[in-house]
């Protein structure tokens, strides 16, 4: 197994809490062994996907390999801002990429990637019956939600509100997969979650509802300003938005960007 | 002890750098915090809500577990340190166990036996309609779990360390092995039982793992001040920042409060 994912996780966390102590400005990296290593911080509902096209993106370039580090968008953004090491960063909302922009961490404009939508995660079978957001409102329905300062938890906040559903959920979860976790194990009724998520996992099944459509998320992916394997870091990107690497994408449930 | 002023020696440097980088390891991440917190707005966001909802469920959770692992961890110290059984030695070696397990696994562990599906916790819901995850006693759960070998240990080690002889001039007086307990063996092991409390307390404080997997997070129900600490970090790293710095301060503060004990027990 070449995509050490764990590795980049400590990587991140490490320079997060180095440059959290330091006081200087962004640091741009000690100039580490980036050579044949791309380094893509990514949001945690691309897990199965860009882990599969590291894997594809390996094959093409022989001697490269692809370090991931998954996670809430929001995190990653910190992490990144904060100087930690990335080549790439892929986030499951324009807001959060926002973020790294507006520090002067890109280099060049991000590009809509794919787009993700909302459902229902429900235990297979779907038990409480629920069709569509009201039904999260039921006395007696435990509903798991991502915290709203991460992308999920913005698009469900405005998919409620859309809805004009008021509910109290057990928990605010930090990202979409901690949400679609405890509905896997039973402790929540149901979680809104991605289209995506629902697709990856055993034993659940997807609700489908209208409001979803109103809060279409993009996923924008840029190449980073300080990245130490830029050459590298292109390739990467021009490979997942390739007619191969979408349809990755897509098959795993997410919609292709409207330029497309 | 009454040793009249000791003639200076020169310490050696291969011992003294090493100790010296180890003292600026452990304060310079904490005057770091200092030095990034934003004092001018910090009154402003002190004054937030959220930050005194979560700093009050932190004070009140870690409390509470400290009540519980006392209440549940002094006579299981008692038990280690004066009974002798078979399999004492294993049954210590399980009660360290959560000490070196990684809170997170601690919180699935929880989860599987009381959680809505788990061992007990099925029995709960269907028998007293109970649900513990995403509970504040869930909350108290999750950190009295991760807490109290900090307690068992203390109070073990004071309890060895303790004379027996009072306990068995008790026993030749004719006192049972209750009143033993509570007569004799207690009030000599206080100051142990204290520390260790304080241990149990600041370790609950500072529970991070096993809450947020077993108890969700939720503002004012679960959501304990190192949960609303990472959940800032995500958007406000200035908020973080000034939430670690409660934390700290609330650390320092018991600790300092409490400091005399601490050489009591010495």
């Amino acid at each position: 197994m070449t995509v050490r994912w764990i590795r980049a996780v400590l990587a991140g966390a490490a320079a997060l809490s180095l440059s959290l102590t330091a006081c200087g400005g962004a640091g741009d990296g000690s100039s580490a062994d980036t050579g044949g290593t791309v380094t893509v911080f990514a949001a945690a509902s691309l897990t199965e996907t860009f882990t599969q096209l590291g894997r594809d993106f390996e094959s093409a370039h022989p001697g490269t390999r692809v370090v991931l580090n998954f996670a809430g968008s929001s995190a990653l953004a910190t992490q990144i801002t904060q100087g930690a090491p990335a080549d790439v960063f892929a986030a499951a909302s324009p807001a959060t990429m926002k973020t790294v922009t507006d520090a002067g961490d890109a280099a060049g404009a991000p590009a809509v990637l794919v787009r993700n939508q909302l459902v229902v995660a429900v235990p297979e079978g779907n038990p409480d019956r629920v069709g569509g957001l009201a039904d999260l409102a039921r006395p007696g329905v435990k509903v798991a939600l991502c915290a709203e300062q991460v992308p999920c938890g913005a698009a469900a906040r405005s998919a409620l509100d859309a809805a004009g559903v008021r509910l109290t959920p057990a928990t605010l979860e930090q990202d979409v997969k901690g949400a679609l976790a405890k509905v896997k194990l039973g402790e929540v009724d149901a979680a809104l979650v991605y289209r995506t998520d629902v697709r990856a996992a055993d034993g659940l099944a997807a609700v489908e509802f209208p409001e979803s459509a109103r809060t279409v998320n993009d996923y924008p992916i840029v190449v980073l300003k300080h990245a130490g394997n830029p050459d590298g870091a292109r390739a990467f990107v021009d490979h997942v938005r390739s007619d191969a690497g979408l349809a990755v994408l897509t098959a795993a449930g997410f919609q292709a960007p409207p330029s497309r | 002890m009454t040793r009249p002023a000791r003639r200076r020696q020169r310490v050696p440097l291969p011992l003294l750098l090493p100790a010296g980088l180890g003292l600026l390891f452990l304060v310079l991440p904490l005057a770091g915090l200092l030095v990034r917190t934003p004092w001018t707005t910090l009154p402003r966001r002190l004054a937030q809500p959220g930050v005194l909802t979560a700093l009050r469920l932190s004070l009140e959770t870690a409390t509470a577990a400290t009540l519980l692992c006392v209440a549940l961890g002094v006579p299981l110290a008692w038990l280690l340190a004066r009974v002798e059984f078979p399999g004492r030695r294993l049954v210590r070696a399980l009660v360290t166990v959560p000490l070196v397990l990684p809170p997170v696994v601690g919180g699935v562990a929880l989860l599987l036996v009381f959680g809505r599906r788990g061992l007990l916790g099925s029995w709960l819901d269907a028998t007293f309609g109970v649900t513990l995850p995403f509970t504040t006693a869930g909350v108290v759960l999750a950190e009295a779990f991760v807490a109290m070998p900090f307690l068992v240990i203390a109070v073990e080690g004071a309890l060895r360390g303790a004379d027996a002889r009072y306990e068995e001039a008790a026993a030749t007086l004719g006192a049972g092995r209750w009143t033993t307990f509570t007569r004799v063996t207690l009030p000599l092991v206080a100051p142990g039982v204290a520390a260790g409390a304080v241990l149990c307390w600041a370790r609950a404080l500072g529970e991070f793992g096993a809450t947020i997997t077993f108890a969700g997070n939720y503002p004012g129900r679960t959501q304990t001040m190192p949960l609303a600490v990472y959940l800032a970090l995500e958007t406000d790293v200035q908020a973080a920042i000034v939430l670690s710095l409660v934390l700290l301060t609330v650390s320092v503060a018991i600790l300092a409060g409490l400091r005399d004990r601490w050489v009591g027990v010495t």
